[in-house]
């Protein structure tokens, strides 16, 4: 259970640049212990947002709160209490590991032990890479360490904007788990800018989409997918008699389509064990039952519409 | 805070590569100086005395120790701004050409106490260039050159000055030429405030040193008004101090004019900064 404390609220923000609208109204609040997905697609704000979250772009118009308080008066006050990565997190090439987090660490408003910066460094698997230049980092490896560097004055807030761009596979399972850990073990709040939709779906409990600079929907993601009818495949050994199950039963299901032993209904979440018990109990055998990328499908159409 | 950010940019003055270019220049270039006169230094003195031969004579170390530092600062004064601007002119522009700026500002510090922390470090990194200029003209020079009364040829004349009085002479003349070289520290750093690459404001930071000699050299009416308050005409005003007697009033003028400029840049530079959205 989730104590109901807005950590931040975005109250009709608007940002132009000269003639150009980057946001014209976007709103949305996230609670503490949120893992909060930030989508939209390229050019709809999402950067311009997080940079105005971060005092680094000043508004046009509209409120930012953060831990309750102002931030165009509190900068300060609420600056010591974030963690950020605003897209691909650069360093000082020509400092080591160690240093680069020590520069950061001495003006985040606390005080930082060289062990911690050790830790913290150990934490994100860099252990052994301290004394290393940046110069021979991989984008991976300055990813990991931008995430040492959010949490070296431990935020009550971590932002990241577009942390796994440009990641390979296994990075981008290792910064998986890494938000994720912050969040069991740490009990982090984190805002999530993401392009990859999958990374949302499976680590966010809230969200917003914002498009052309607005907002377009937030809440649970939960509540959001499950209240969108799925696209779900059944694999079965008998499709022809499937097929006739589905269209003669009461549960009012449309079929998507037939592709070898794969049938593909449009279905809600609560009548998927209805329909697998109706088609065991008629005798087909489900060998499989695969729902399509539900937030993909539901962020295309929202997009599109 | 303030200190805590101040100590950081010294770091990273010190770690990057191109902040000993200019101590290596300065090196390489009193080293030849200093071995040019060690070799021929006494036809070049002679160059100098042969139109005053016929009515004065020189006895003495004419070429000492604090000729040599003389000749050093003057030669050096003019170009020694390019090897500031390499550095200061990096300090806020690096930031953005590397990304880190983005970092750098969502730390809980203002904007202006960022800046002045930039400002102090590339002040202090100007600080040990001069300083390392004195010191290998001072001290080197003495040591291969002895010591002895110092001769300045002006636009007046010949001025003998006697060696116990250089001491406060070159304090003098060395703070008054600290003072210009922080002029143009803050003119690079104020520019650095308005690009987003290290080269746009070393570059213009030396048009404008070149744009203002031109103009205040031009001997045209139009531009008399002008030239006294160009502060390119002040960068020399540390040889006032090896007039004699000593044009206060002069020297006054100048340090007020540097102040100005000086004042005026860094408002600029923290009105920019500190309204600047960071977008790189």
């Amino acid at each position: 259970m989730q104590a109901e404390e807005k950590i931040i609220e975005v109250s009709h923000l608007v940002k132009h640049f000269g003639k150009f609208k980057a946001v014209e109204d976007v709103s949305f609040d996230v609670f503490r212990g949120d893992v909060f997905g930030f989508l939209g697609p390229n050019g709809a704000g999402k950067s311009t947002t997080i940079r105005s979250l971060l005092s680094l772009i000043k508004p046009t118009s509209g409120q930012l709160k953060l831990f309750g308080k102002d931030l165009s008066d509190n900068r300060n006050y609420i600056l010591q209490r974030i963690g950020c990565i605003v897209e691909k997190p650069d360093f000082y090439k020509y400092l080591s590991a160690e240093k680069n987090i020590e520069i950061f660490a001495r003006i985040s408003g606390v005080d930082v032990t060289k062990k911690k910066v050790h830790e913290i460094i150990e934490f994100v698997g860099l252990k052994g890479r301290e004394k290393d230049k940046l110069g021979g980092f991989s984008h991976g490896m300055k990813q990991r360490l931008g995430i040492a560097q959010t949490l070296i004055h431990d935020p009550e807030l971590i932002i990241l904007d577009e942390p796994t761009t440009g990641l390979d596979p296994q990075g981008i399972i290792d910064i998986r788990n890494l938000i994720l850990q912050l969040k069991n073990e740490r009990n982090k709040t984190i805002l999530l800018s993401s392009h990859i939709l999958s990374e949302i779906e499976l680590i966010a409990n809230r969200m917003v989409i914002i498009n052309k600079g607005k907002t377009i929907v937030q809440g649970s993601v939960t509540e959001l997918l499950n209240a969108q009818e799925l696209i779900v495949s059944f694999k079965v050994d008998d499709t022809e008699k499937a097929k006739q199950i589905i269209q003669s039963s009461s549960l009012n299901l449309g079929i998507e389509s037939v592709e070898g032993t794969s049938i593909s209904i449009h279905i809600s979440q609560e009548k998927i064990p209805m329909l697998n018990k109706l088609l065991c109990d008629s005798g087909v055998s489900v060998f499989s039952i695969e729902a399509k990328r539900k937030l993909e499908d539901y962020f295309l159409k929202l997009i599109s519409a | 805070m303030f200190w805590k950010s101040t100590y950081n940019e010294i770091l990273k003055i010190a770690a990057k590569p191109r902040s000993y270019i200019g101590i290596g220049a300065i090196t390489l270039i009193v080293g030849i100086i200093i071995f040019a006169m060690y070799v021929d230094g006494l036809n070049f003195i002679s160059f100098v005395t042969r139109p005053f031969e016929q009515a004065l004579s020189f006895e003495g170390n004419i070429l000492n120790g604090n000729l040599i530092a003389f000749i050093i600062l003057q030669m050096l004064i003019i170009h020694v701004p390019l090897l500031i601007a390499l550095v200061t002119g990096d300090l806020v522009s690096g930031e953005g050409a590397m990304g880190t700026i983005r970092l750098l500002l969502t730390k809980p510090i203002s904007r202006t106490k960022i800046l002045f922390s930039k400002y102090l470090a590339g002040l202090t990194y100007t600080f040990v260039m001069l300083l390392w200029l004195m010191i290998l003209a001072l001290v080197v020079g003495k040591m291969l050159f002895g010591t002895g009364d110092l001769m300045v040829l002006n636009s007046d004349g010949l001025i003998v000055l006697q060696q116990q009085d250089l001491v406060w002479r070159f304090a003098c003349g060395f703070s008054l030429a600290f003072l210009s070289l922080i002029m143009i520290a803050t003119l690079s750093l104020t520019l650095s405030c308005f690009s987003e690459n290290s080269i746009g404001p070393i570059v213009t930071t030396m048009a404008i040193i070149i744009l203002f000699n031109i103009i205040g050299a031009l001997n045209v009416p139009v531009l008399e008004p002008i030239q006294p308050y160009l502060f390119t005409n002040h960068m020399v005003a540390w040889r006032n101090f090896f007039e004699d007697p000593l044009p206060t009033a002069k020297i006054l003028k100048s340090v007020a004019i540097l102040l100005v400029h000086i004042v005026g840049l860094l408002g600029i530079a923290v009105f920019k900064f500190n309204k600047k959205d960071i977008l790189s």
